[in-house]
């Protein structure tokens, strides 16, 4: 997937120039916010269980290689596969070889954000597989040929004329006079559509909520059941999991389950979670043949230990991007990789580097609703600003803006010149603002009078009328 | 609080931290902090060697220049009994991050805490350290109140400016639709991108106007200028204030933005 | 030196760099021995009558539909009655479950039990959960042939008997019942935590049931 986040900037300044997408991004806010409070309020123990989430995945984080084995073992015991891979190009020529294995021509999928994260997609057409997204949103969005928006809701940028539209181009078989105007009736059509191609596939590719270290289970929660049907019918599961996804029990599983769909769509708990153990067994008479799970580093292994560590907490329950000011604006295509919001600010420059992803850690307001809302805790806004440092340190902002912060740290650490600066400068621009009270533009400060008027200052500096104040005293 | 005599153990020493803005752009609302203090039984100074609190460089990554400010401020503010500035902000800044910047460190880390301790925000130390309940103003009006962020989210200030607007007679306190959404200032975020802080205060002006009042209130220069340069760009009327200004009574000069 | 070693040792020496290993492995190993319960939500700690009744009354707030029924053998017309109700043929997919096959079939001649995995082309399943969750309104189905996963979700309609005494207050008891099922650490290939019938909110934030898995969950709890 082609990286646009150096970009930032302009994505975002088309995203809000996009008047179906702000439409849209109205439903965000709508579609989330008092849900998850409702959730929230209605279970008296969710802040402790937000403090149990959180020193449960630092407790792993911190043991992670040793838990990491006891899971890889739990799943060879019960028939599985483990597929270790470093790199995005290693995940993808695993995957590739287990189809080609099977000769498989059609790969069905759940939702997976790594699966975003490794293109498998466009690679796996490359290599002459068809890949079929399920999950309503995604397939939506793989008709479109878009990346998701949200990491829950991707398809949260489209609004159902387009939905209908899209269908009508893609489900050519269909009569022409069928009504689509209703979300009810599109549902209805990608269900039929989608579930020959359940029936059809050679394998089955999901994501992972979770991995069981202690029974060496992998988990999905989800809604449609879609995640189901592509990992039930197939020969082959494949599970594409990054590192971090390990917890160590099933009690500690529970604790995390109670504040993520809470957190996530407001519900209690999603309609399915669904733990799976390896392949088939003998007493069974459905389930895949072969259960394989393809652990992904892809740049975590750099964050552990590090100050960033704390990211890998996330759980992908959107709640940050869901109460974003900055995401709302301008949705999540505009963060030009696959994750976007909050937590993509800080995950983005750290497994695609800051180089590339540095704008995002910079476009936040740090307001704090991101972090109030995480379910694991994680100072999202604090994160940020770690990132801000890494990219000072290596002289990676603008010059003109690492010039001004010179300038004006330089009078900042001299009290009486910076006084006595404040004093001159203030003056000029009350005098510029006259008796109008503020100033529609003002120098070197287009930023701020390109939208809005500058209020101008009283004109003596509080320093200065307090000096005159105690001299009159005496 | 340090005892060092009889009075002083009743009338607590605070060292104001003006915050730059304030100093800058808006005296009134450094003397509406000082007769607040003053009326609550405190004994108020100002530092004349006070600049900023070191946010620009902080949020910018520059560590060593935001080092050297934070220890310029702690040196001339910790002999107070009680560090009080009229902004969230600055405040969460000095309680908050300080200690954050020096953790770790072995001359600063202690100093830092102890500082830290005493640093307080205008409006919840008058409510909840002076327990001041004198508001003896009126003010003639129907206004709103917006939670700044750092105040609301790093400093839990919510309930405090709202019980003490309520005691102001004749005041009428409505509230907008989501005041502790952020308004899109962010420091030099609204500067740096100037295009998303404006669809998010466009967003916050249409809640401000939505409300129907006379008045926005916040305990921030910084979003207070932020909301009162859109509104005025936007032609609209609202009048725009420090809650300071409004429980100080100070209100005979021009609000924030408007003409003399 | 293979991937696996690679991430292993870099995460060693990132996270741990000099400390002492046979620590860290006893103190993972008693984690996973002991598995330490957190924090269990007061709602679902309730007396078996008080458990039931929240149990379906959180089944009901995601648009569940319950029944109580005395003894088994009092399941086959409750099944009949919630397809006739529902204008559905007299037929369910089923697996070879020894408790519903037990139950007295004779009193619904018109009713067809097709015992295997579904293909696709039945209206509705029958399953037997191996326990449920009453704080959030949770069925806990496990695969093998007595309740194959297929008929979880490629039926249109899904009906579920449970067994009073195996609904639990929290998710941590009812797993624990999955666990001593094959013994510690030993899961069935696969466990359905299922609340609710299937759904999405992918068009436009608005909830539509019905998505992938089935339009609608029937739960027939059997209360002797």
């Amino acid at each position: 997937m082609k990286i646009t986040t150096p970009e930032f900037k302009s994505n975002a300044v088309e995203a809000l120039k996009n008047q179906t997408l702000q439409k849209a991004l109205s439903h965000v806010e709508e579609g989330f916010i008092d849900k998850r409070q409702m959730a929230a309020d209605a279970l008296p123990e969710f802040e402790t269980l937000r403090d149990n989430a959180r020193d449960i995945k630092n407790h792993t984080l911190s043991h992670l290689d040793l838990y990491l084995e006891a899971y890889e073992e739990k799943v060879i015991e019960s028939g599985g596969h483990v597929h270790w891979a470093q790199t995005a190009e290693d995940a993808r020529n695993i995957v590739l070889d287990i189809c080609r294995k099977v000769g498989a021509k059609t790969v069905t999928k759940g939702k997976s954000m790594i699966s975003e994260e490794i293109g498998i997609n466009d690679f796996l057409e490359g290599e002459g597989i068809e890949p079929i997204e399920t999950d309503l949103g995604e397939y939506i969005i793989q008709l479109r040929n878009e990346a998701p928006s949200h990491i829950i809701a991707p398809a949260v940028h489209v609004l159902k004329e387009q939905v209908e539209e899209d269908f009508r181009a893609t489900h050519t078989h269909l009569p022409e006079d069928r009504n689509l105007e209703e979300p009810e009736t599109l549902l209805d059509e990608a269900r039929t559509v989608l579930r020959q191609k359940f029936l059809d596939a050679d394998v089955g590719i999901t994501g992972a909520n979770f991995l069981i270290a202690e029974t060496g289970t992998s988990i999905i929660v989800t809604n449609e059941g879609n995640g189901d049907l592509t990992q039930t019918l197939p020969k082959v599961h494949i599970v594409l999991a990054s590192l971090e996804k390990i917890t160590p029990t099933l009690e500690d599983v529970s604790q995390i389950l109670r504040v993520l769909a809470r957190s996530a769509t407001g519900q209690d708990m999603s309609v399915y979670t669904t733990f799976s153990t390896g392949p088939r067994r003998e007493s069974d008479v459905d389930g895949p043949e072969e259960y394989h799970v393809v652990l992904l580093d892809n740049g975590r292994t750099n964050m552990v230990g590090t100050e960033f560590q704390d990211m890998l907490r996330c759980i992908r329950c959107g709640a940050c991007m869901n109460h974003c000011p900055v995401y709302h604006a301008v949705g999540g295509h505009a963060y030009g990789w696959v994750y976007p919001g909050p937590m993509g600010a800080v995950l983005t420059p750290s497994l695609t580097g800051v180089d590339k992803g540095g704008q995002l850690p910079n476009a936040s307001t740090f307001c704090g609703r991101c972090e109030a809302v995480c379910p694991m805790r994680i100072p999202l806004p604090k994160m940020m600003r770690h990132w801000r440092e890494r990219e000072f340190e290596r002289n990676l902002n603008p010059t003109a803006q690492r010039f001004g912060l010179k300038f004006w740290a330089w009078f900042a650490k001299r009290p009486r010149l910076y006084g006595l600066g404040a004093k001159i400068a203030m003056r000029g621009l009350a005098i510029m603002a006259g008796s109008k009270g503020r100033l529609s533009f003002m120098p070197l400060g287009r930023g701020w009078t390109k939208y809005r008027d500058m209020p101008a200052p009283e004109g003596k500096t509080f320093q200065q009328m307090w000096a005159e104040k105690q001299v009159g005293k005496t | 609080m340090q005892p060092k005599g009889d009075t002083l153990l009743t009338q607590p020493h605070v060292g104001l931290f003006v915050t730059c803005l304030v100093d800058l752009f808006r005296p009134n609302i450094g003397f509406s902090a000082v007769e607040l203090l003053e009326k609550a039984g405190c004994q108020v100074t100002v530092p004349p060697a006070q600049t900023c609190c070191g946010q620009p460089a902080y949020n910018s990554g520059d560590r060593a220049n935001t080092r050297a400010i934070a220890e310029q401020v702690i040196e001339a503010f910790e002999k107070f009994d009680y560090v009080v500035a009229p902004s969230g902000s600055c405040a969460a800044m000095l309680k908050k991050h300080y200690p954050e910047l020096f953790a770790g460190d072995a001359q600063w880390e202690e100093r830092t805490t102890n500082f830290a301790a005493k640093v307080f925000e205008l409006v919840s130390f008058l409510s909840d350290v002076m327990f001041f309940q004198e508001i003896d103003v009126t003010f003639q009006g129907r206004v709103t109140y917006h939670d700044s962020c750092s105040g609301l989210r790093e400093l839990g200030i919510a309930r405090q400016p709202r019980k003490l607007l309520q005691q102001v007679e004749g005041l009428e306190l409505k509230e907008m639709e989501n005041p502790d959404v952020c308004c899109g200032f962010g420091g030099t975020f609204c500067v740096k991108y100037s295009d998303i802080s404006n669809a998010i205060v466009e967003k916050k002006t249409a809640t401000i106007e939505a409300a129907e009042v006379d008045m926005l209130l916040a305990g921030d220069l910084g979003c207070l200028m932020n909301m009162a340069g859109k509104l005025q760009r936007e032609g609209k009327t609202t009048k725009v204030r420090h809650v300071a200004e409004v429980l100080a009574g100070r209100l005979d000069g021009p609000a924030i933005g408007e003409g003399k | 030196m293979s991937a696996r070693d690679a991430i292993l040792s870099k995460i060693r020496n990132q996270v741990a760099g000099d400390e002492d290993q046979t620590a860290r492995r006893a103190a993972v190993a008693n984690r996973l021995a002991t598995a330490p319960k957190g924090t269990i939500p007061a709602r679902g700690q309730l007396n078996t009558r008080d458990r039931l009744k929240l149990f379906c009354q959180r089944a009901e707030a995601v648009s569940t539909t319950t029944v109580t029924v005395k003894s088994y053998d009092d399941v086959p017309e409750a099944v009949a009655e919630y397809l006739r109700n529902r204008n559905l043929p007299q037929a369910v997919r089923m697996g070879d479950d020894e408790r519903l096959g037990g139950a007295d079939w004779s009193k619904t001649p018109a009713l067809t039990k097709d015992v295997g995995p579904s293909d696709g082309s039945d209206l509705v399943g029958l399953s037997h959960a191996t326990c449920g969750v009453a704080e959030t309104g949770t069925l806990v189905l496990t695969s093998g042939s007595q309740n194959p996963t297929t008929v979880n979700f490629l039926p249109e309609n899904h009906i579920v008997v449970i067994h009073v005494s195996d609904i639990a207050g929290d998710y941590e008891t009812a797993l624990d019942q999955v666990r001593q099922m094959n013994g510690k650490g030993r899961m069935p290939r696969t466990v359905n935590m299922v609340t609710g019938p299937s759904r999405s909110g992918d068009i436009e934030q608005k909830i539509l049931l019905g998505a992938h898995g089935p339009r609608s969950l029937h739960i027939v709890v059997v209360d002797d």
